[in-house]
């Protein structure tokens, strides 16, 4: 069931944000959209989801053009986490969770398998501890992977997340993207902007590289992070290395 | 579920009491012998508690849903213009002298409430936008207020213009049958699309956008807020005159009991806001005042240091 943009152009206020974009998403696997600021990246994934329409190109959910599809029907396949995720009243942390139930939810009722889906995503996102605790008091990293916790208990096919490691400390942005990673283990698609490309070295499979509303290069990060391929996308100078652990790391050195 | 249990039986208590008192003390017995003070139950006090009980609980339920549609603790069922364009339509009768017929001043009061609702909803059109929404609320409260000033200090007579001074300060005093009639399906139906909001408000929770990947449509829910909450605070206006601070207030006061999600304060915000007017409406009656206390000013009473301690309270919160 694979995820694809064709074509995909959109201007808002008289400026282009997406210029014939063409790409294509693999389920099970962690693709990142890269760029610099103004990219698209945001308007992309705006696009993806549901969130803008856009002006031409189709944006097509396993071959059906997604404005076919049904509102709720699309909201149980595709979770979204926004990069200003608020939660504006004082609810716990498992009141916050069962919400992301609520596209499966008729108008009343629950579905059956709510409590499994909501125990499923504590675990996968290690909050258990932390289920009676209200959100709007946890730390930056517990609340990252609580509303996190919000999307997977949705069980979407596909997940879309907009720049979620914003003000993490290292290790806790290493929690969030291997939370991510192990999503793409169990067969959804995961769709994530990030800033930093050593973040996006270590969590990707795929990457997408955007400039100026257009792709710029799209495939496995090995074969597209090159510092080539860096200098002419973000204007910088780059050294890149090889860490103990096998992946790439890269090292800005200046503009270019 | 326990406590709006605890809300229920509380409420039937209130308005069982209520019944019984007033200037004049029925005891429980007159109900089943011949008094002729049962009149003064039957046709002043029930209808009267009934009417109380509606009210605030149409005030009680709007504010609990414009809280959570707003996503804001501070928001009233007035904020949209609704309750000011109502006044202005009960004004205006008064001005003009048109209360001959009972009928009249609710009629003026109700067309003025779908009045301000249709330009709200003209203003907002279809974008479904929150800020236009409150921006537009909050203008055209203003011109309406500006407009009831206006009939005030043109008032043909001096004695209009203390009635409509009266009258804008809302009481629930000789209220019969006919208002029950009046509001009770006008509240039904808002207090009904105002239920159906309770899951997509929880979704807003999360923000706009969120719920809108969630499937929430935006453009629904707002009809549903602004018709459910015009008719529930226009009904209010029309037959009890302006009451405030019940919507701000109930819904604060129940909201840590139930649970803070905004479907959970629904329900308990109505039948708060009706335990509230209920008490307070036979508090009204009971004061050893000359004549009655206007309901619509306890209120206020009761609102003004009911915000203090709010805001001293976030103030401790603040970093």
């Amino acid at each position: 069931m694979s995820f694809t943009v064709e074509a995909l152009s959109l201007a808002l206020g008289g400026r282009c944000i997406l210029d014939g974009v063409d790409a294509v998403f693999a389920p099970g696997r962690v693709t990142v959209v890269l760029g610099p600021n103004g990219a698209g990246k945001s308007t992309l994934l705006a696009c993806l989801a549901g969130l803008r329409d856009p002006d031409t190109g189709v944006v097509r959910l396993g071959g059906v053009d997604r404005a076919r599809i049904d509102r709720h029907d699309l909201a149980r396949r595709i979770g979204f986490l926004p990069q200003t995720a608020d939660v504006h009243w004082d609810i716990d942390v498992l009141t916050l969770v069962a919400l992301g139930r609520f596209p499966h939810r008729g108008r009343w009722g629950a579905a059956a398998d709510d409590d499994a889906a909501v125990a499923a995503a504590l675990a996968a996102t290690d909050v258990v501890g932390l289920a009676g605790r209200v959100v709007n008091t946890l730390s930056g990293g517990e609340r990252s992977r609580a509303l996190l916790a919000r999307v997977l208990a949705g069980t979407p096919e596909w997940l879309l997340v907009d720049e979620p490691l914003a003000s993490l400390d290292p290790a806790h942005a290493i929690d969030v993207l291997d939370c991510l990673r192990g999503i793409a283990a169990t067969g959804a698609g995961v769709v994530v902007v990030l800033h930093d490309l050593n973040q996006a070295a270590r969590v990707a499979h795929d990457v997408v590289l955007m400039k100026d509303g257009r792709i710029v290069a799209q495939g496995p990060a090995e074969t597209v992070l090159t510092t080539e391929a860096i200098a002419a996308t973000y204007g910088v100078a780059a050294q890149v290395g090889v860490g103990d652990d096998g992946r790439p790391f890269f090292v800005v050195t200046g503009r270019r | 579920m326990k406590f709006n249990l605890g809300l229920g039986v509380a409420l039937i208590a209130a308005m069982a009491l209520s019944l019984l008192a007033g200037k004049v003390w029925v005891p429980p017995l007159a109900f089943t012998s011949a008094d002729p003070r049962w009149l003064i139950i039957f046709e002043l006090r029930l209808p009267r508690t009934i009417l109380a009980a509606l009210v605030g609980a149409a005030l009680g339920l709007s504010g609990a849903a414009m809280q959570g549609y707003l996503r804001n603790p501070l928001a009233d069922p007035g904020l949209f213009g609704v309750s000011a364009g109502a006044s202005l339509g009960a004004v205006l009768a008064l001005f003009f002298g048109l209360t001959a017929q009972a009928w009249l001043l609710p009629a003026f009061a109700l067309t003025g409430a779908g009045m301000s609702m249709a330009l709200l909803a003209l203003l907002v059109g279809r974008s479904g936008s929150l800020i236009v929404f409150t921006l537009g609320g909050v203008i055209l409260s203003s011109i309406a207020g500006s407009m009831t000033a206006l009939a005030i200090s043109l008032a043909p007579t001096p004695f209009a213009s203390a009635q409509i001074i009266t009258w804008l300060m809302g009481a629930l005093t000789d209220r019969s049958w006919d208002d029950v009639a009046l509001a009770l399906p006008l509240i039904g139906v808002g207090a009904l699309l105002l239920a159906l909001t309770g899951r997509a408000l929880d979704a807003l929770t999360l923000g706009e956008t969120a719920a809108r990947t969630m499937g929430v449509d935006p453009l629904r829910l707002q009809i549903l807020i602004v018709v459910g909450v015009g008719l529930c605070v226009g009904a209010s206006v029309a037959t009890a005159g302006v009451i405030g601070f019940v919507g701000l207030m109930v819904p604060h006061i129940v909201r840590p009991f139930a649970g803070h999600r905004p479907s959970a304060v629904l329900l308990p915000a109505a039948l708060g806001g009706a335990l509230l007017l209920v008490v307070a409406d036979s508090l009204v009656r009971v004061a050893p005042t000359v004549s009655e206390l206007r309901l619509g000013i306890a209120m206020a009473m009761l609102g003004g240091p009911f915000f203090l301690v709010l805001l001293l309270r976030m103030r401790r919160q603040l970093p």
